[in-house]
Order: C-alpha cells, then sequence, then structure tokens
C-alpha cells in the first residue's frame, strides 16, 4: 500500500467575469504560474451576473470555498456591474455568516486582465485559507 | 546637508503625517506658500522648503530651523495650497517634535485676557504656547 | 437526451505534458449525454477542425464541447467549425484546461482530475445550451456629429469624404469652435485662422454635409445603427436663404453686447456674425439682448436689410432625423477664475486671460494684432505668464493637468518677444510639460531665443501697485524671493469640461468622469468609443488634448463611423437578456441596474380568469443590451435571465464542479 497523503484538498468553486478575471487567470497560465489546482473557474460575463442563490448553491453542494473575482470597482467593462457585485455581496456574507458559515469559506477579489501573479497568488491564498478551516459541512448536511 | 537613504527612510515624515494629519507627501512644490508668507523674509527655511526637507528625512536641519518659531500660523499658505496641505498645520508638529524633547507649555490658557482667548484663532494660540515654550 | 461530443486537444505536449490525455478520454466517455469522445495533437488546425466536423455528421452530434486552450483564444475559431457543420454556433463549450489548469499545475494527477472536472463541468452547461440567432438590423447611413470646432469640423469632413451623408449641429452661430480664437499654434507658429477657414468652408460646400448651426440636440432615442435624434433649431430671426451677409444691419444695430467671440475685450451687436470668417457669414439676433425683442421698438435691422431677410416672428424648429452614427466634439469651457482673487483678474485690466491674450495678438482682433495693455493702450515691456491657474489644484480648481497650457504659454513668450521689441517675458511655472513631437524645441527656443525667463514657482499674489502690477513669488529652486513689477500680467487658465457636458451625456446615455469630460470605453484601447455603442468622442469634450490629438482622434471617430456604415447589416450579440412575460412582476428593479438603458416598460395584456387586464412589464432591447447580466440578479421574480449564461447553465455548472 502506498502511503497515503491526508492533506486535506479544499474544493474552491471561482465565479470569473470574462473581461478581467478571467483574462487575469489566462494570464497567469501564459505565463506559467503554477498556484493551487483546488480552483474550479466558472466563465460569468460580469461578475454582477453572480445570483448570490448560485453561491449558496456552491455551498449546499459540497464546495469548501466560492470566490467571486471581478474587476477593479471603477474598471468594469459594463461600467457599473461591479459596484452592484459589491454591495450585493457585503450583504450576502453578512448573511453567510448568519447561518453559521465560516465568512472567510466565502471571498470578493478584485483581479485585473494584467495581474496574473495576483491571480495565482489569490488562488494560493485563498486555498491555504480554507484548507485551515477544513472541509464545509455546515449547508452540506441539509441536503 | 545631505541627503541619504537612511534620512529618506527615516520615521520624520511618518511621524509629521500622523501628528499633523497631513499628507507631506502631496506637495509639488510650487512654492505658491512661500510667495505669499508675510513674515518669509526673516525665515531661515522657507515654508516650501519645509515640507521638501519632511519628504527627504533632513530631520536635523528642520528641527533646529528658526522657521518654526517665526511661523504666524496666519494660514497665508494653506488657503492658497492646491494640494490642500495645512502648512501652518505641518509646521505645529514639528515644534511638537522638538518640545517633547524639552518639557511643557509656559503659558497656560487661563493666564491669557478673556478677549485674546475669544478672539484670536485657535492655531495661533496653540502656536503661541509652544513658541512660549521654547 | 442530448448527444454530446468532446473533443480533447493536446496542444502538442502543453497540455498532454501535464494532463492524462486518456484517462481524461476515458473519463468524459462515461459522462451524461457524451456519446463520443476524440482527441488531437492541434484541434486548432485544419486536420483537427475536419475531425470535428466529420463527428458531428457521423455520430448526428447536437452538442460540442471542446477540451483546450482559453475560449479567449479560440471560442471564435470553434463556432464557425461547428456552424459550417450545420449546428448552431452556440451549442459549443470550451472546457479551458490549458491556460487554467495544464499550464498552472505541475502534478499530473492533480492536473488531469482538474481536467477531467472541468470537462465534466462544459458538458453539464452544453448540455443546456440553446440555439442563440444574432439578429440581423438595418443600418440608418447618416452620421451626426455635435459641435463645430475643429474636432467636428475634422470627423464631419473624413466620414463625409468616405461616401456617408453627415449632419453638423453647432450651437454657436458659425462653425469654428475654440480654434477660430486663437492667432498662431504652437509649435509650428502656423496661422490658425489660415488653416482652419479653408476647412470651415469645405464643410459648407460638402455635398454629403448638411450644415445646422445656431441649433442644439434636444433629445436622442435608439441605439447602434438607428438612432432617432431630435435638434432645436434656434430661432435665428434671419432667413438665412435671403440673406446675403451683406452687413447693413450690423453696423447699424444699436444694442450693444460684451463679444463671447472676443473674450470680452470688444462689444458685438444684438445682430451679429461671431466674426468676420464666419461660416454661415450670416447673422443671427440675440433675443435677449435686441432691442425690439426687449423693448418691443426697434426694428432698425429690418429697415435697413436690402434683402428682407430679418423676421422678428420666427420660432425655434424642432426637427426629427434618423442616425446611424454619432460623434460628440462639444469641447470645452475655460476654468472660471472665482476662486483666485489673489490674481487681481477682474480688479485691474492689464490681468489678461490667456484666451484673452490670444485675441490680443490676433490679427482681426480688437487691437489689430498688436499687443496693447487694456488699461491704457501702450504696449508692455514686462509682462508674467502665470501657469497652470486652476490646473492641478485639487483645492480650488482642476486637479487635473490642462495639458495646452506649457505649450501655448511658450507660444506667448515668443509671440511677445515678436511684436514687442525689447520686451521681458517672466513665465512662472510649476513643471514644464512638453511631450509632444518638436515641442520641447519650441520650448526651449522661448528661453534661449527669445529671453523668456522660466521661474519654477506658483505666483501667490498679484499686486495692482498704480498703473503697474506688483508679482509676489518665489524661485523654488534658488529659494529666493521674488517681486517683479510688470506691465501685464497673463493667467494660463485651465481647460473645463463643458457646463452642460452632462445634461447632455444624459440624453445620449453615455458617461462622463468626476470633471464631466465623457469616458472613453477603454483608457488605452478604446479611446475613441463611448460605453454606447456606435457613439464616439473627439477632441476636449474626452479630455484635454491639444490639436494635433484633436483631429487624429476626430479622423478615428469617422473611420468607426464609416466601418459601420460600410457593413450590410449589424448583427446583434445574441447573449442578451431575455423577460420572462409570466414571471415579470413589473416592478422594474432591472431597469435601475441597466447602465445601457436596454430595458424598458411595456404594457401587455393578459388574460387573467375571464378578464383581460392590462400591466406593465420589462422588456429588453436587444439591441442595446450589452450582455452583463446585472439585471438578472436585481430581479427579485427570477424572471429576467441572460441567454448562453442562464441560471439554469450556471447552477448545472456549480452542480458538476461539486460533484
Amino acid at each position: 500500500m502506498p502511503v497515503v497523503n491526508e492533506r486535506f484538498e479544499p474544493l474552491i468553486v471561482a465565479f470569473c467575469c470574462n473581461w478581467c478575471s478571467y483574462a487575469g487567470a489566462d494570464l497567469a497560465g501564459i505565463s506559467r504560474m503554477s498556484y493551487a489546482s483546488n480552483v474550479r473557474i466558472i466563465r460569468v460575463p460580469c461578475s454582477s451576473r453572480v445570483n448570490p442563490g448560485f453561491i449558496i448553491r456552491a455551498f449546499q453542494r459540497g464546495a469548501d470555498g466560492v470566490l467571486v473575482a471581478g474587476c477593479h470597482p471603477g474598471d468594469c467593462h459594463y461600467h457599473s456591474g461591479n459596484f452592484f457585485t459589491r454591495r450585493r455581496l457585503t450583504v450576502l456574507k453578512q448573511m453567510i455568516e448568519y447561518l453559521g458559515i465560516e465568512p472567510q469559506r466565502f471571498q470578493v477579489r478584485w483581479i485585473s486582465g494584467s495581474e496574473g501573479a495576483k491571480f495565482a497568488m489569490v488562488m494560493n491564498s485563498v486555498a491555504e485559507e480554507i484548507r485551515l478551516l477544513g472541509p464545509n459541512r455546515k449547508l452540506r448536511d441539509v441536503r | 546637508m545631505k541627503i541619504t537613504t537612511d534620512k529618506v527612510n527615516s520615521n520624520l515624515v511618518r511621524e509629521v503625517e500622523e501628528v499633523s494629519g497631513q499628507k507631506v507627501s502631496a506637495c509639488f512644490q510650487c512654492g505658491k506658500c512661500s510667495g505669499g508668507c508675510p513674515v518669509v523674509l526673516t525665515m531661515d527655511v522657507l515654508p516650501h522648503q519645509v515640507l521638501r526637507y519632511a519628504q527627504l528625512g533632513l530631520v536635523d536641519e528642520l528641527l533646529h530651523c528658526k522657521t518654526l518659531w517665526i511661523c504666524a500660523s496666519c494660514q497665508t499658505c494653506d488657503s492658497r495650497c492646491p494640494r490642500n496641505v495645512d502648512i501652518p498645520k505641518v509646521i505645529e508638529a514639528l515644534r511638537l517634535l522638538v518640545l517633547r524633547n524639552k518639557g511643557g507649555n509656559y503659558l497656560h490658557p487661563n493666564d491669557l485676557s478673556e478677549k485674546v482667548r475669544r478672539n484670536a484663532p485657535q492655531q495661533g494660540l496653540v502656536s503661541a504656547f509652544r513658541k512660549f515654550a521654547k | 437526451m442530448k448527444r454530446i461530443g468532446v473533443f480533447i486537444c493536446w496542444c502538442g505536449s502543453n497540455i498532454a505534458g501535464t494532463v492524462d490525455i486518456d484517462k481524461v478520454a476515458a473519463a468524459a466517455g462515461t459522462m451524461n449525454g457524451v456519446v463520443y469522445v476524440d482527441q488531437n495533437k492541434y484541434t486548432c488546425s485544419e486536420i483537427g477542425q475536419a475531425m470535428i466536423k466529420d463527428a458531428i455528421k457521423e455520430y448526428k452530434l447536437d452538442r460540442v464541447v471542446i477540451a483546450a486552450c482559453s475560449p479567449r483564444m479560440h471560442e471564435n475559431t470553434f463556432r464557425k467549425t461547428v456552424e459550417s457543420a450545420g449546428l448552431n454556433p452556440y451549442y459549443l463549450e470550451i472546457a479551458n484546461i490549458r491556460e487554467q489548469c495544464s499550464w498552472v499545475h505541475k502534478d499530473k494527477e492533480a492536473g488531469t482530475a482538474k481536467a477531467i472536472s472541468l470537462i465534466r463541468t462544459a458538458v453539464a452547461k452544453a448540455a443546456m445550451n440553446e440555439a442563440l440567432f444574432a439578429v440581423e438590423m438595418p443600418i440608418t447611413r447618416r452620421a451626426l456629429v455635435i459641435g463645430g470646432g475643429i474636432a467636428g469640423i475634422q470627423a464631419a469632413l473624413d466620414i463625409a469624404d468616405t461616401g456617408f451623408e453627415v449632419d453638423l449641429v453647432e450651437r454657436e452661430p458659425s462653425l469654428g469652435g475654440r480654434m477660430a480664437q486663437l492667432d498662431k499654434t504652437f509649435p509650428t507658429l502656423d496661422c490658425s485662422a489660415c488653416i482652419l477657414t479653408p476647412k470651415m468652408v469645405d464643410v459648407a460646400q460638402h455635398e454629403k454635409i448638411r450644415l445646422f448651426t445656431y441649433a442644439e440636440v434636444e433629445k436622442v432615442e435608439g441605439y447602434l445603427g438607428n438612432f432617432t435624434v431630435t435638434i432645436r433649431h434656434r430661432a435665428r430671426s434671419v432667413d438665412l436663404q435671403k440673406c446675403t451677409g451683406c452687413g447693413e444691419c450690423l453696423a447699424k444695430c444699436p444694442a450693444k453686447v460684451a463679444s463671447e467671440f472676443e473674450e470680452g475685450l470688444v462689444q458685438r451687436r444684438a445682430i451679429y456674425t461671431p466674426f468676420p470668417q464666419a461660416v454661415p457669414n450670416k447673422p443671427a439676433i440675440d433675443r435677449a439682448h435686441c432691442r425690439f425683442f426687449t423693448t418691443g421698438k426697434c426694428k432698425v435691422c429690418q429697415k435697413v436689410c436690402p434683402a428682407d431677410a430679418i423676421d422678428y416672428e420666427m420660432e425655434d424648429r424642432l426637427l426629427t432625423n434618423g442616425y446611424g452614427a454619432i460623434v460628440v466634439a462639444t469641447g470645452f469651457d475655460t476654468h472660471k477664475l472665482n476662486d483666485y482673487g489673489e490674481y487681481a483678474y477682474g480688479k485691474h485690466p492689464d490681468v489678461l486671460t490667456s484666451l484673452e491674450f490670444e485675441r490680443l495678438l490676433n490679427a482681426s482682433g480688437p487691437t489689430g494684432g498688436k499687443i496693447l495693455r487694456p488699461s491704457d493702450g501702450k504696449a508692455p515691456k514686462t509682462v508674467a505668464f502665470i501657469q497652470c491657474v486652476g490646473s492641478r489644484d485639487k483645492a480650488k480648481g482642476n486637479s487635473y493637468c490642462a495639458k495646452i497650457c506649457c505649450m501655448y504659454t511658450a507660444k506667448h513668450a515668443i509671440l511677445l518677444s515678436e511684436k514687442v521689441p525689447g520686451s521681458k517675458a517672466f513665465v512662472f511655472y510649476i513643471d514644464v510639460r512638453t511631450a509632444g513631437k518638436d515641442y520641447e524645441e519650441f520650448y526651449t527656443r522661448a528661453y534661449e531665443e527669445c529671453g523668456a525667463s522660466y521661474i519654477k514657482g506658483n505666483v501667490s499674489k498679484v499686486f495692482p501697485e498704480g498703473e503697474k502690477l506688483l508679482v509676489r513669488g518665489v524661485d523654488v529652486l534658488s529659494g529666493a524671493l521674488v517681486e517683479l513689477l510688470v506691465d501685464m500680467v497673463v493667467l494660463a487658465v485651465s481647460v473645463d469640461a463643458r457646463a452642460d457636458a452632462k445634461e447632455l451625456a444624459k440624453k445620449l446615455a453615455v458617461t462622463v468622469n468626476e470633471h464631466k469630460f465623457f469616458t472613453e470605453a477603454h483608457p488605452k484601447l478604446r479611446p475613441v468609443d463611448t460605453q454606447t455603442a456606435g457613439i464616439f468622442l473627439a477632441g476636449v469634450c474626452q479630455g484635454p488634448k491639444d490639436i494635433p490629438e484633436t483631429v487624429a482622434q476626430a479622423s478615428a471617430a469617422a473611420v468607426k463611423v464609416a466601418a459601420i456604415f460600410s457593413k450590410q447589416s449589424l448583427l446583434s450579440n445574441p447573449t442578451v437578456a431575455e423577460v420572462e412575460q409570466k414571471l415579470c412582476s413589473g416592478d422594474m428593479s432591472c431597469m435601475a441596474v441597466c447602465p445601457y438603458g436596454a430595458i424598458s416598460e411595456q404594457v401587455v395584456e393578459e388574460r387573467r380568469g375571464r378578464e383581460m387586464v392590462t400591466r406593465k412589464i420589462a422588456r429588453v432591447n436587444v439591441a442595446l443590451c450589452q450582455g452583463c447580466g446585472a439585471c438578472t440578479v436585481a430581479c427579485r421574480p427570477g424572471a429576467i435571465n441572460l441567454k448562453g449564461f442562464t441560471n439554469q447553465q450556471i447552477l448545472a455548472e456549480v452542480d458538476a464542479i461539486c460533484l
């Protein structure tokens, strides 16, 4: 029997806007910046497309963390989209805490299309933070 | 006078910014403060140079200059500054840095006449206390 | 059940190096709905694309998932591939297993597992992909140019020269704008009028251009290719058809008022042409100052007019036209100096703004091109030029640099030395900025050859001292105080956005920045576009710039317009929002968040029980919608969905990831 590495590997769902953060992820790839493989990206046109319901659903289905990434406020491809994102998700963050989920499990980051290094860094730090929290058990049990 | 990395990296800028609440780094050296200063002729370091010295961490030169005690806090400079830097506050912060190494105030507010207390600008009063304490 | 085909690309060793393709292919074969799995060394190659087409036909595939590089790279390529095999292009889904997997993960096991997960996600989404169709929209091939300064003139001429119709709207009675006010232009000292007026005449004579002066944009509706614009043609009180431009009326009119064109240095009449080379060179009556309109008596102009062109009964007319694209070129205002009491502007006649000084320099100006003090008519021997008045001043002016002042002040200093022998210019500056072709050389000429003294330091105060002016400041470099007695002070006033820029922005549904300059779609890569498709920017209305830059931007805007008009028809973006009528509650939260004004109210008739009721619901204009999806989240009943990124599709992706 080979020795099994028992290190917990969290599953993280990331919603990335097409114009900035998804491009940032591509740039990290083009620059061959290696980062934690725990993240799965869902491409959305704008971070304002991310319905808080999607995030709750991810937690329900067993995601250990959810990341929403968009353009920097003021740089939105659609002008004002990420301002809405910022407001909506600030409220959601409070609700997530209220539900008893550690607030660190849900993060919002602004990553531009030129910030490949930042993308890689954010993926690593988020993965590490959530790894320390351990598996998400809260909403998952409701399923 | 010499600008060195040690001086530029010294704590002075941070300290002055913290005490004064002003952004020393905002100054772009237009000189409008010095040009309009009514007491500039007796100063050894001009108001715009005070900010320049502070930006570059020239601590000794600043703490030993006469300008700190000449400034009348009339706020002519501050009312014309395009960068919104309240220079009397910066100079006041520098005076404080000197005084903190020396001792307390010489004058007590209660010693002043009612008329002075009512009508003199607050900044003027405070700087007067400092000067007497020197 | 859908029949999904999965095509896995090796990308040479780019993907195959870190991802175990065989293992991924085996896993893909077990996914829900997948009936065919294939792999290729380079899927984007012609052979790779041919394989996809063949497989679609042979295995009757109705959805295609390609696991390869980023969709930002080859989504369009593969959409065309799928389309040429007879499928809707939006049946395609891409799993990004290169940029977001093989290139960033070194561990083969983890990479393979992630690739499988990414493909599963793409398969789940693809199963729900619907056929989407771009709508063809017709184009009205006529452009509207707002503003008749050099930007508007250039844009109109360039569009018209490509053969398309242009309407040019100018608020003033004549074309020309700011450039018409200038004397010489830096860095070549070309005479401004000599290079501008021929263009003004070209506009007036061009068969493809209709010129509307004394007119303003009232209302804008519609979208790219199909704008409907209402233009207010203000009552000029002069019949342009009859008027011959003889100028009899100008001489006889008894009412005088400060001339805007001459920056108030002299007076004009109430019936006036702004300047001698005006286009059209026919007057307008300024009703606010006309003696007849203010007192009811006069009619002198009507009496002297040999052509019977004066019409006091004329009224504003609102005319509506269709346009395919709009160029905004509304220019700038100069900064108001109310907050700069220290410079004594308005208190002493010899303190001038730079634009007033420009009129003194101009041969057709109030002094015939001689530099003379307004106070006593003598030539000034010493002139102080103060830079950055209202610029780079976040305390009471504009925080930005107005960009043109360093150069025009150098020009003023050079012209002063030429026009007044033995004179001396002092230039007070904070920084001298001369980025531009031949600009640094021009500035050098001002202080090396023309004797201008540059003093680093902003002037603190200007004191009127009898006939002269005392300028107090400091030379920052030497630390020396500066006290100069001069004959004239010239203030390099900052450039502001037009005072009413915000109102126009609202009409056009474009945005302005915090300084009220119109915002470009992208600061680097789309500097001419606005966020609203079909509306373009030219000149200072977008941000301070000099004449060469303005002309370049105007020509760029013209090409953008011509590119639209050259198309047969416009295809709309099919990934737009869609309202489900029976779910929509009509509370219009969506309308409030839409940055494009694409959502409007619509009244619908519905059967409720036995009766018919009317109620309002949201309606999406597919031509305006850019597909951001902000509305979908704002909608409380969940009635709006975004095609191509539906709630169901995204939830399916979430579920597939979390399997």
